[in-house]
């Protein structure tokens, strides 16, 4: 009988197991409706927002934040305000960490969420204990879930409260930010739209504007000076400049802060004292390579970032100390793979952040297709300083042999562990010894990553090598972003390398085989005490020349480095 | 050095060397393009021609000399000087561990017998992975059609391109990351729960089996495969049967020029009716004293009640004798009068052709007609007025050209589903798509602009658009002058129907009118497709004379992506009408009334032709139900179902003292047969057919017909042979032959042809003629050579809506079920994705009724009463509903007008005044469909 089907309620028609039944078929067309009330509550979220294909991502996050979640019922509301395919808002939404899909029927996650960074640095600082005793201990109505790595590694190990980050955390502090519902993120004490101009700040920019300097003379400098590009890649930046500005019109400009590689906090560090002195490199870079419009992509881990740089921004395009172009701050969503380039752009788009094969490279069709002059945030954040004492100064920094300055996060078994500036070309033996205030008591030096969990594992051994561009290849290593752990005799690099074989499976977009079987294959591989390693060399060759993307190739580098180094380990 | 332009340049020959040897490529294709025109294979799984090269899966991967990293080949393309290794020590590794780490994650079970991933794996001599496997996904099996083995996925992303880019049905996503990477259908859901529509070009595209046809058709030991046709809709893809003894166990689709290898969930699923346990195997005869009644109740598992077997000699005889009594009764030749043949758009061209010869030279008059009466007639009658010829100006794949395309009164992905993918397509390309129905279809979330108008006020709206185009100086004066006549009547009469005066009748505001006016005038090149929409209402031929007008009016025809499209609803609606299978013209649209067609026919088919334009399908039932036709011959039509008032045409027929009906299936009509022939199926026999878009096309036997059922054009000719016709064909070849005799438009066209290249487009008059995609170049093929503007006013639909009947109906169709369902609701896949009948309505009119989504609800017209379950549909404007008129047991032509358009004399299905009323009987069991065809048939 047709009665039968009442049960069947509006809009919930792809509900559970009674999806497929005739009264579905019946009572409506195929697949999930959109619930009117869901629609206006999307609807009342996105107000006057544009719904262009772009902002997915801020549009989940508007949801994600109001309810906690992304209940299905929302999500396809918002596929039909954005004209959008649910396939199309549901893979981006899935691609994310920081997205909670709740399907109809299930359960939403509680309302806050406990993050605890279990990256090598924090897992070193005891993230598993962390993780073991605080899902009893703060109970049903929070949610503890491990997290990679949140960018406070001279902290570790951190736990992110909310959005509130707790360093070096211990159980009782979590307790006590979950008890007091200390959720928001503390605000960095930094240079202020004022004071930064008062200082002289954006005098820069608004004499390029007025004619006071070229875009050659610039340029030139920067070819001068020898910086390279600081978010792992090392391209000459003034060349990019040239390269970019060289492309048809429009030109897009894409800053990468999208800080992931675990050890990294250089560009946090920067933002959170003096925000304008980047943006002012951003506007130069901008100018030079003659970008129409800037996307400034942050990860979303850095909340207090954010704050920051929204009101600074809403200050600077308030008063303005020269012309303007649109700039526009994306958020990230959780996804190391947004670090690369490409996927950033990809992101910025509101995709999922699967990189893109190149060539072309995104200098040529980049973000919405369009020459793109992309930077990491410290990459800029120099620029102002470059051109005021010239590229000599900046040159004149080094040791042996090398140019210009570093800044090095380094966490792990050192004394003083943060962000310090050091010539290139300095020793990890120097480092430690001259920056980091020696080894904490009862560590002996054992080995060390050179470029966070992409740059490989040396032996203390080797603690002489220079570290810059270029000077690790040879051992099958890199600098990077510069982002130096310590370990001890204390640890172990098969431990640390098991670590980072997870962080890279966890974390590789899924796009390519090499890659997303391979990391799975070789963490499989790695968990059996006595490893196969004539099979993970040659998984790890074809990882490292087959993948799309650095992710892939450079993920073999610390399982290479155990048996190389380390053999002793694995024998 | 003359300079070179980029496109130029893009095809200049590449050199480089390949394992090192030195090829030509070209910088537009790539290298594993080029590799394999060289005779070197490279591995491949994600890539796949005619899908956009991804890259992902990273078999292809070959060494370039200077490269850091290996480069995928299926996404590279040649540099000149490059070196290009695709088998060197290092490549080779990282091909066979891409093979070797795919192969890993692979079920025991196997899905398929030519797995694209153990092909390559063994060809490389990937022996036994040496990996730990995955945790393998579980099996979706929600869907009728579609397996999901995920187990064997390789996340190659085929599918997602078939589904996204390809076909633009956005169903299939690919989700989550990393190791958990999966293909999704919409938000994971399970594929039966989904939007998903079942084109299957997700399953054509798989390469391990992850993907497909349901019930391990996957697996059949195919010992034959057919290059053949869909047997559906007007479209015309091509599709490949394959048979393993004698039964089809899966389709798939062929790079014809119509569909490029797509198809939608008819034409691959849809085949099975052909195997159906109720098909027609013996002729039958009515058993005497078993009377005829319009209120039959349908049982096709019934049928000896009424019927007996009876060899062919018998039923032949008997059915030639009935029709053969009533022609000679009465004398002076009046007889002749008595009797009418409706012929099938579903037949060939041979058999349409035949058919129309058979009522013209044996029953001695012009009472032929067929369903194009009841489709596209009010648009052929306004075509050859407007501009000479009835066919489309230009392919639906034209749309890839246009700059603007105009698509009124039509919901393509469902009843044109392949030309709908085009037109995606366009839009996803940037083509402007203005979208123009009062009800909201699934092709609206494309379109840049959506006009959800009034029912009943095309013309209201389309004068707004030519009163604007005319207003703001946007018509193309030199094409009017050089081409067209009549252009100041029209002018005139466009003055009182401004867009301001008209928004608030057809309901779309008038700077939206005034927008999509100018953007259609001023485009480089704009396109308008039509359906049924615009055809079937009582000022049909008006409202197609207004499009005709706007092309005309802007010079928007003659060339590549501009023109006039009424798509074509049946296989072969277009071919059928061209070989004359209506009543007043013989084949090539030559009028019966036109001394020299009359006399060039008499003379090709050797007998006296009648000059009286005969009667239309509605117009020949009438006259069976007033006792003016006493006989009939229908061949694969459906009257009983098709006919607006179905009432009233059961009746007239239930009146008839003489019916044979030649079909596959017992159908409504059969029951009020006296002899039912049994025919053939579509892939069980031989002919041409011709697309929406001109294009003829060879349909080729796959199958054995079952029992004694006969081929169409067998029992025509042995038909005629028993009225008295001296015929002999042996070979739809010889009937085609003779049709280009009698077609110029065809004559160009040979047998031969048509086996070698399956098909051709006409015009093609002479032989080794290319054929005419676009027509109308230079000349109009009217007698001055222009093309005529008709203007157009206001005329209201037949029947209103009032007090008593508030609400409108429209009908139409559904994506699975085809005309009157006798084979889609036999057709396993089909059936049990629409199953029942339903009533599309809008939630809060069903709300206003105090019924919920998937209660019964009646719906009741001035001539009938149906029940049926009622379909939530936010699409459906508020005061309407729509019913698809495929389902027996709540016939929507119970309710409809029969009213006709003065010119086209097609009845107004798409409007009429209904109540809807919450309640009802359940609807009845017609013996067939219901969601029992696929335990009918598969157990």
């Amino acid at each position: 009988m047709g009665g039968s089907d009442n049960s069947i309620p509006l809009g919930r028609g792809a509900a559970g197991s009674a999806a497929s039944s005739s009264a579905r078929k019946r009572g409506s067309p195929k697949g999930r409706r959109v619930d009117p009330q869901a629609l206006g509550e999307v609807r009342k979220l996105l107000g006057g927002a544009l719904r262009r294909r772009d902002l997915l991502i801020e549009h989940l996050h508007k949801i994600q934040d109001a309810y906690g979640h992304l209940s299905a019922v929302h999500l396809a509301a918002l596929a039909q305000e954005m004209r959008m395919a649910m396939a199309e808002v549901y893979e981006v939404a899935s691609f994310y960490h920081h997205f909670d899909i709740v399907k109809e029927g299930e359960t939403a996650p509680a309302a806050l969420t406990v993050r605890v960074c279990d990256s090598l640095s924090c897992e070193m600082a005891g993230a598993k204990e962390l993780l073991r005793k605080l899902p009893e201990l703060l109970g049903k109505d929070v949610r503890v879930i491990p997290a990679p790595c949140v960018g406070r590694c001279e902290s570790a190990p951190a736990v992110v409260v909310g959005q509130n980050p707790v360093l070096e955390a211990t159980v009782e502090t979590v307790a006590r930010h979950v008890r007091g519902r200390l959720t928001k993120s503390f605000e960095p004490k930094y240079i202020d739209y004022a004071a930064y101009r008062k200082a002289g700040g954006y005098a820069l920019i608004a004499d390029c504007l007025a004619g006071k300097l070229t875009r050659e003379g610039i340029t030139k400098v920067m070819e001068d000076s020898s910086l390279r590009g600081l978010g792992g890649a090392g391209f000459p930046t003034g060349r990019k400049w040239r390269l970019v500005a060289a492309e048809p019109e429009p030109r897009n400009m894409a800053v990468n802060i999208d800080e992931g590689e675990p050890g990294t906090f250089k560009d946090r560090f920067y933002l959170e004292r003096d925000p304008h002195r980047f943006l002012e490199g951003m506007l130069l870079a901008a100018w030079a390579a003659g970008v129409g419009e800037i996307w400034i992509y942050l990860r979303d881990e850095y909340a207090g970032c954010r704050a920051v740089l929204e009101r600074e921004l809403a200050k600077l395009k308030k008063d303005p100390p020269c012309a303007l172009p649109p700039i526009h701050l994306r958020r990230g969503a959780g996804a190391y793979i947004c670090g690369e380039e490409s996927a950033m752009i990809e992101s910025i788009e509101g995709k999922r952040g699967m990189p893109r094969l190149r060539p072309p490279y995104v200098a040529q069709v980049g973000l919405f297709g369009y020459p793109t002059l992309e930077h990491n945030m410290e990459t800029v954040y120099w620029v102002r300083e470059i051109l005021e004492k010239g590229a000599a100064w900046f040159a004149s920094h080094g040791r042996n042999g090398r140019k210009g300055l570093r800044s090095f996060s380094v966490s792990g078994r050192v004394k003083k562990p943060g962000v310090h500036l050091a010539p290139a070309g300095i020793t990890v033996n120097e480092l430690i010894a001259q920056y980091c205030g020696g080894m904490q008591a009862g560590h002996e030096f054992y080995a060390y990553l050179p470029g966070g969990a992409s740059g490989g594992i040396l032996p203390a051994a080797m603690g002489d090598v220079p570290l810059d561009f270029d000077t690790l290849q040879p051992h099958g290593c890199f600098i990077g972003s510069a982002a130096v752990i310590i370990l001890s005799q204390k640890d172990k690099a098969t431990d640390a390398a098991k670590n980072l074989l997870r962080f890279f499976k966890d974390e590789s977009c899924g796009q390519c085989t090499p890659c997303r079987v391979g990391t799975a294959k070789a963490l499989a591989l790695m968990d059996s005490p006595n490893w196969n390693q004539p099979l993970l060399k040659e998984l790890s060759a074809a990882m490292m020349d087959a993948s799309i993307c650095g992710l892939g190739q450079a993920a073999p580098n610390p399982v290479l480095s155990v048996m190389k180094f380390f053999p002793q380990e694995v024998a | 050095m003359e300079r070179v332009g980029t496109e130029q340049l893009a095809t200049m020959p590449v050199e480089f060397k390949l394992n090192g040897r030195t090829v030509v490529g070209r910088p537009d294709e790539t290298i594993i393009e080029t590799a394999k025109k060289n005779g070197i294979d490279i591995p491949h799984l994600c890539y796949m021609p005619g899908l956009r090269p991804d890259g992902n899966c990273r078999a292809c991967v070959v060494e370039i000399k200077g490269e850091r990293v290996l480069a995928p080949s299926c996404c590279r393309y040649p540099k000149d000087g490059m070196e290009v290794t695709t088998d060197s020590e290092r490549a080779k590794l990282s091909q066979k561990m891409v093979l070797e780490l795919l192969l890993s994650d692979m079920p025991e079970k196997e899905y398929r017998l030519d797995s694209e991933l153990d092909q390559w794996a063994a060809r490389l001599a990937v022996g036994l992975p040496r990996f730990p496997g995955r945790k393998a996904p579980a099996a979706d099996v929600s869907h009728p059609g579609i397996a999901v083995n995920l187990d064997a996925c390789i996340q190659c992303t085929r599918c997602v391109r078939a589904c996204r880019e390809e076909q633009v049905n956005d169903v299939i996503g690919y989700a989550f990351r990393g190791e958990h990477s999966k293909i999704v259908f919409d938000f994971d859901d399970p594929m039966g729960a989904s939007t998903c529509v079942a084109c299957g070009e997700c399953v054509q595209a798989c390469p391990t089996g992850a993907l497909m046809p349901a019930r391990e058709a996957g697996l059949a030991e195919i010992d034959k495969t057919v290059e053949s046709l869909c047997p559906f809709c007007g479209v015309g893809c091509q599709l490949t049967y394959h048979v393993e003894k004698n039964v089809i166990k899966f389709v798939t689709g062929r790079d014809g020029p119509a569909n490029h290898g797509r198809l939608c969930v008819k034409g691959r699923y849809g085949f099975d009716y052909a195997h159906h346990p109720q098909r027609l195997t013996k002729p039958l005869i009515r058993k005497s004293g078993v009377p005829k009644s319009a209120s039959f109740t349908v049982d096709p598992a019934n049928w000896k009640e009424a019927f007996r077997e009876a060899s062919w000699e018998e039923a032949l005889e008997v059915a030639a004798k009935g029709l053969r009594d009533i022609r000679d009764a009465g004398g002076k030749g009046e007889g002749r009068y008595a009797l009418a043949g409706f012929g099938s758009a579903k037949g060939s061209n041979e058999e349409a052709y035949l058919f129309q010869k058979l009522v013209r030279t044996g029953f001695g008059s012009n009472y032929v007609d067929h369903c194009t009466r009841l489709c596209h007639a009010s648009s052929v009658s306004a075509l050859l007025e407007g501009v000479g010829s009835g066919a489309v100006s230009n392919q639906v794949s034209d749309v890839l050209k246009a700059e603007v395309v105009f698509v009124i009164g039509a919901n393509p992905t469902v009843n044109h589903p392949v030309a709908a993918t085009w037109m995606k397509n366009a839009a996803k390309n940037g083509v402007k798509l203005i979208i123009a129905d009062p009800r909201r279809t699934e092709l609206e979330r494309h379109a840049t602009h959506f006009l959800q108008f009034n029912p009943d006020t095309d013309v209201a709206m389309l004068n707004a658009m030519i009163h604007t185009i005319i207003d703001e100086g946007l018509v193309n004066e030199a094409f009017i002058r050089d081409r067209t006549s009549g252009y100041e009547a029209l002018k005139e009469n466009s003055k009182q129907y401004s867009p301001e005066k008209m928004a608030p009748i057809c309901g779309i505001p008038a700077e939206t009118l005034r927008e999509v006016a100018r953007l259609y005038a001023t485009s480089k090149g704009s396109m308008i497709l039509w359906g049924m929409g615009i055809s079937q209402h009582v000022h049909g031929t008006d409202n197609a004379r207004c499009l005709i007008a706007l092309t005309l009016m802007t010079g928007q025809v003659g060339r590549p992506g501009t023109g006039l499209h009424p798509l074509r609803g049946q296989n072969n609606v277009q071919g059928a009408s061209d070989s004359g299978l209506i009543p007043m013209m013989f084949p090539d649209y030559q009028r019966v009334d036109n001394p020299e067609a009359n006399e060039r026919f008499e003379k090709l088919w050797g007998a006296k032709l009648d000059t009286k334009p005969g009667l239309t399908v509605v117009e020949i039932m009438d006259a069976a139900y007033a006792g003016k036709v006493r006989g009939m011959y229908i061949m694969g039509e459906n009257p009983a179902m098709s006919d607006p008032d179905v009432g009233h045409a059961r009746e007239a027929m239930a009146r008839l003292e003489h019916l044979v009906v030649q079909d596959i299936f017992l159908t409504e009509t059969c029951y009020l047969a006296d002899v039912v022939l049994p025919a053939t199926a579509f892939p069980e026999k031989d002919g041409t057919f011709t697309n929406t878009d001109r294009m003829v096309q060879l349909g080729r036997k796959a199958i054995d017909a079952p029992g004694d059922a006969k081929p169409d054009l067998w029992i025509i000719c042995e038909l005629a042979r028993r009225i008295g016709l001296d015929w002999n064909y042996k070979h739809p070849k010889e009937v085609f032959n003779e049709m280009r005799k009698g077609m110029n438009s065809i004559a160009g066209i040979t047998w031969e042809r048509l086996e070698r290249d399956s098909c051709v487009i006409y015009p093609c008059e002479n032989e080794g003629d290319p054929g005419q995609p676009v027509v109308f170049t230079e000349v109009f093929p009217t007698a001055t050579g222009r093309a005529k503007f008709v203007p157009a006013d206001l005329i209201s639909a037949d029947e209103r809506p009032d007090e008593e009947y508030p609400t409108v109906l429209i009908t139409g169709r559904q994506l699975e079920h085809w005309h009157t369902g006798a084979m889609t609701r036999r057709a396993g896949v089909l059936d049990a994705l629409e199953p029942e009948p339903v009533c599309s309505i809008h939630p809060l009119d069903l709300a206003g009724l105090g019924a919920k989504p998937g209660e019964i609800i009646t719906v009741q017209s001035r001539r009938g009463r149906i029940s049926l379950y009622a379909r939530a549909d936010e699409g459906t404007p508020r005061g309407v509903v729509f019913i698809p008129f495929a389902f027996y047991e709540a016939a929507a032509n119970m309710l409809t007008n029969p009213k006709l358009d003065p010119f086209g004399k097609i009845p107004e299905f798409k409007y009429c005044a209904v109540k809807v009323t919450r309640g009802g009987a359940v609807p009845g069991n017609p013996g067939y469909g219901k969601g029992s065809t696929l335990k009918t048939m598969y157990g």
